[in-house]
């Protein structure tokens, strides 16, 4: 395949000025919140910088294959990433575990991560023939809630209920965008107002917990309750200036768990205060409003779903990991997006980029 | 490749507008939130941060109580005084440590090493530093507690046995939750320190007996002293439960061993119930981490006190396996009960004498009496006739070879020997093997509980039963949480009439005037049973019966004797192993006699009215 010289005249270099930014502070803040984590081999920042750019590497790749070539493998690529998950629960059942993640070599990584990828990439394969004057009716419908209810399924039994939550406001997000009618969208609210005590059911005992303790911190003050304590300290006894680089105390002293992944943020907001805090968040605004730019400017519906999809994704972890740490929302395990701690997370956030990058340089061509 | 759709796009353009104003509004939100917490609270926030001054104190919950099947309260909890430090909060005065040492009679240096000892504890944890302190103690404490900043005293449940040794295997021991503990029960709010089940049925059913821990979330000021709690939740206690066994049972059985080692184990045959469970030597139950020492002596006892050997020992049937030959010689037509065949106390084959223990021989001798006088050379000749595959056969038939499925940790699942399992790892099976194997020895190993199992499925016709030690969980308001009814777990493949044949066979052994049990008999009801004796090692072939208390302990054979009772109608089934103890009909049938004379509620006979005999019998195999 020839690469097309205007590919690079249209080059999005304020999106990837945006992402290299905020991995660049995310690399920072790993270095000071895991400098007091003990641990044997090689520390968090280093294998996130390895990952960082291993995603960069990918992204350029993704971003440079012509997007109809997605379009055309969408569904398989869909089906793959569903075998791999089914892979991961067998694999996880005779182990007798909680099992997120496939061995290869030395590397491992989270299914779950790629399957919200491809469900989106399935998602705007199937939506880019485009609805009648009104919007698309319930049962046209039954295809893209079977694309989204088998990986829910399979990724709450891992259990993971973080990433379920994802595909299911990633799926919602898309649908709204896509325009619906209203009698449809009336239907799926109610329909799914009357599945919540089921699926409440099906929830782990420690899943419970956390959301009943998200209602009444005063529940569980040794647990979840705890955490969600420390995690507010720490962001709020940061202040306007913030304690300085590598001088967070909170965010070190092991009050708070999973400090280099989920509660990355709270290490940011003791450490570098609002100012920081407010410099990171003005980031992220930037990037997903850029990439609302281009999904409604791209040249059509395909890649405008697609970049829209991988905004929408974005968005969720953006405002649901910080809420989380802020105590606004429940803890449910979801990372913010090039700042947390996680190899698979960081490629599969970079393949993310790569499409909209890919979409944003091609709307002039064809 | 497919021409990509670009109709409506103008529904995605429509759109924008309301979508940055959702993203707006959503961001909004949070900078308003950090800003509440950032600047609003800010300060009061950072003086929270700076002086760490919340503390986590745990109140671990009761852990539930085990009952025996009376009701009578085999282990309960006691509250206790234990002291904890939080090293962060005393290191600003170091003579705390000093003077905490000399007020508990302990070293400085003590104290350091549980401190080092939790590297991976998060900060300002508490750590604790002796626990069930005396009252003298106490009060020390107490009065100077204003001068010893970081000091916790704490009352917390401590597990009590109050019948000491009793069913100590059983019941099992508890100790401090350890790292592999942690890594298995991931979701379970295990906290390094706490305690967990760590053997027998404390292990078994810890999830019942655990409860749910509390705590309690304090303030403290910049000396660790509590300013104010922050939240607070109530432990729950764990559940009860309601083992089968009868401590008084127990009680008589364990006696009846004195200073012997072995294992005994007494079933309702008909429900698979265990109504006494024995291991000896015991140990005193503990729960707690025992000190490096203890562990050792008890590790390195050479009579294993921290196994229990009615599940874990596996050892050769010896003559109780006599049964399970019989079984297959009349059920595969190799032999009827009027079968004889000649012994002459030897017997020739191959280029070794096999001998009976009955030097003269029991001349000609048919089934009855070849099991009631447990005559070796019957066997050996019916064995030869059957071959090791179809003895095996019947074995298997009454769950030999394969672990019970008692809820226990450890269970050992025995070995039963065939051709194809000796090619496998030996070699070919000799003619010879077969002889030994006939009589319980060889290859062979059992253990007691799958002889158990073999007596109650003989004493059932045939039918086997799950054994359970626990008969049902209550929660604390004496709801019934879960019941376990008897399960059977299998049929012997035997006919009645067999079964029949041998169950009289059994009680000749018993009260027959020639039966090798006879020690094991009682006046009031008929009992049936069989002796047995496990060799140890191979003694030479001069060596006489009778000069078995010449030769060290640890070479002796071990004696066995297994039974049921009453004959008609079997209510308990036993098994008695005496490890080192010589003949099962010397040393194990009258603890036998003794458990089934409690259990049946007959009071015993006067001692002088049963002479010790010294007789052919006292020998006896």
């Amino acid at each position: 395949m020839q690469i097309d010289r205007r590919l690079f005249i249209h080059f999005d270099w304020v999106l990837l000025g945006i992402v290299l930014g905020i991995a660049l502070i995310g690399i920072l803040n790993l270095y000071s919140a895991a400098a007091m984590i003990e641990m044997t081999g090689i520390p968090y920042y280093l294998k996130q910088i390895f990952w960082l750019l291993i995603g960069l590497a990918v992204m350029v790749t993704i971003a440079f294959v012509e997007y109809r070539y997605y379009s055309d493998v969408a569904y398989i690529v869909y089906c793959v990433a569903l075998f791999l998950l089914i892979v991961v629960l067998v694999y996880g059942i005779i182990t007798s575990g909680a099992q997120r993640w496939v061995r290869i070599g030395p590397f491992s990584f989270q299914p779950s991560e790629f399957v919200k990828i491809s469900f989106i990439l399935a998602l705007a394969k199937f939506f880019h023939r485009p609805p009648d004057r009104k919007g698309y009716a319930l049962k046209q419908l039954l295809l893209p809630f079977l694309l989204l209810l088998v990986p829910v399924g399979l990724i709450l039994k891992q259990p993971d209920l973080g990433t379920a939550i994802i595909l299911l406001l990633v799926f919602f997000s898309v649908l709204i965008f896509v325009k619906i009618r209203w009698s449809s969208l009336l239907t799926i609210g109610l329909t799914g107002a009357a599945a919540v005590p089921l699926l409440w059911s099906l929830l782990k005992d420690y899943q419970k917990r956390r959301i009943i303790t998200f209602f009444n911190p005063n529940l569980d003050p040794l647990g979840a309750g705890y955490h969600l304590i420390q995690s507010k300290i720490a962001v709020g006894s940061g202040g306007v200036i913030g304690k300085g680089f590598l001088k967070g105390t909170q965010s070190k002293l092991g009050f708070l768990p999973e400090q280099q992944t989920d509660f990355i943020f709270s290490a940011l907001g003791e450490e570098w205060g609002l100012i920081g805090s407010l410099l990171v968040i003005g980031l992220y605004v930037a990037l997903i409003l850029w990439g609302l730019r281009i999904a409604v400017q791209a040249r059509d519906r395909f890649s405008a779903i697609l970049a829209f999809g991988v905004v929408a994704m974005l968005f969720w972890h953006v405002f649901i990991n910080i809420g989380m740490v802020l105590g606004m929302m429940p803890v449910v395990g979801i990372p913010l997006p090039l700042l947390s701690y996680g190899g698979s997370f960081i490629v599969s956030t970079l393949i993310g980029v790569g499409l909209l990058l890919n979409v944003s340089m091609r709307r002039y061509l064809f | 490749m497919m021409e990509l759709n670009t109709q409506k796009m103008e529904d995605f353009q429509g759109r924008y507008r309301y979508l940055v104003v959702f993203v707006g509004l959503a961001f909004l939100l949070i900078f308003v939130r950090l800003w509440s917490l950032q600047v609003i609270k800010g300060s009061e926030l950072r003086h929270l941060s700076e002086n760490n001054c919340i503390r986590l104190i745990e109140n671990p919950a009761d852990r539930g109580m085990l009952f025996d099947c009376k009701g009578r309260v085999l282990a309960h909890n006691r509250p206790s005084f234990e002291v904890y430090l939080v090293p962060e909060d005393a290191k600003a005065n170091p003579e705390v440590l000093a003077k905490v040492a000399g007020m508990l009679n302990i070293t400085p240096e003590e104290i350091e090493e549980k401190i080092q000892a939790q590297k991976r504890r998060a900060p300002f944890r508490p750590v604790k530093i002796k626990s069930d302190i005396d009252w003298n103690e106490l009060a020390l404490l107490e009065s100077n507690r204003v001068f010893l900043p970081g000091l916790i005293v704490d009352v917390r449940p401590r597990r009590a046995y109050d019948y000491g040794d009793l069913a100590s295997h059983l019941i099992g021991y508890l100790g401090e939750v350890d790292e592999n503990d942690l890594r298995q029960a991931k979701e379970a709010p295990y906290r390094m320190g706490s305690l967990i089940g760590k053997y027998g049925v404390e292990y078994q059913w810890e999830n019942d007996l655990r409860g749910v821990d509390g705590g309690r979330q304090i303030e403290v000021d910049a000396l660790g002293r509590e300013i104010r709690p922050l939240g607070v939740v109530e432990p729950f206690p764990g559940n009860n439960l309601f083992l089968t066994i009868d401590a008084d049972l127990q009680k008589t059985a364990e006696e009846a061993y004195k200073d012997k080692n072995g294992a005994l184990i007494a079933m309702d045959p008909k429900t698979g119930r265990l109504l006494a469970m024995v291991s000896k030597p015991s140990f005193e139950p503990f729960a707690r981490t025992i000190s490096p020492e203890e562990w050792k002596t008890l590790v390195e006892n050479p009579f294993h006190p921290l196994t229990n050997k009615g599940i874990q020992g596996q050892y050769p049937a010896g003559s109780v396996f006599k049964i399970v030959t019989a079984i297959a010689g009349l059920e595969s037509g190799a032999i009827t009960p009027n079968t004889s065949f000649l012994c002459e106390g030897t017997f020739h084959h191959g280029n070794r004498d096999f001998r009976c223990w009955k030097e003269g021989g029991h001349g000609w001798i048919g089934l009855h009496r070849a099991i009631a006088a447990s005559c070796d050379v019957y066997f050996y000749q019916l064995g030869l006739k059957l071959g090791p595959d179809l003895i095996a056969r019947y074995a298997h038939e009454f769950g030999l070879g394969r672990a019970t499925g008692i809820s226990l940790p450890h269970e050992k699942g025995g070995i039963v020997p065939t051709s194809s399992w000796k090619k496998k790892r030996f070699g070919a099976w000799y003619s010879g093997e077969t002889l030994s194997f006939a009589v319980g020895q060889g290859y062979l190993l059992t253990t007691p509980l799958q002889l158990l199992m073999l007596i109650s499925g003989v004493a059932n016709g045939g039918k086997l039963y799950l054994p359970q030690v626990v008969e049902k969980i209550e929660d604390i308001y004496g709801n019934t949480i879960e019941e376990y009814p008897p399960v059977e777990s299998g049929r012997a493949d035997v006919s009645q009439k067999t079964l029949q044949i041998i169950q009289e066979a059994l009680k000749g052994a018993v009260n027959d005037p020639y039966g090798t049990g006879s020690a094991g008999s009682l006046k009031e009801v008929k009992v049936a049973g069989k002796t047995g004796t496990a060799q140890v090692i191979t003694l030479p072939e001069d060596f006489k019966r009778g000069e078995m208390k010449r030769i060290p302990l640890r070479f002796r054979d071990h004696a066995w004797f297994v039974a049921y009772a009453p004959f008609e109608d079997p209510k308990i089934s036993v098994v008695v192993l005496v490890e080192h103890g010589g003949f099962g009909a010397t040393a194990a049938a009258p603890i036998a006699r003794k458990v089934i004379e409690k259990y049946l509620d007959l009071t015993p006979p006067p001692a002088s009215k049963r002479p010790e005999r010294e007789s052919d019998l006292e020998y006896a195999d």
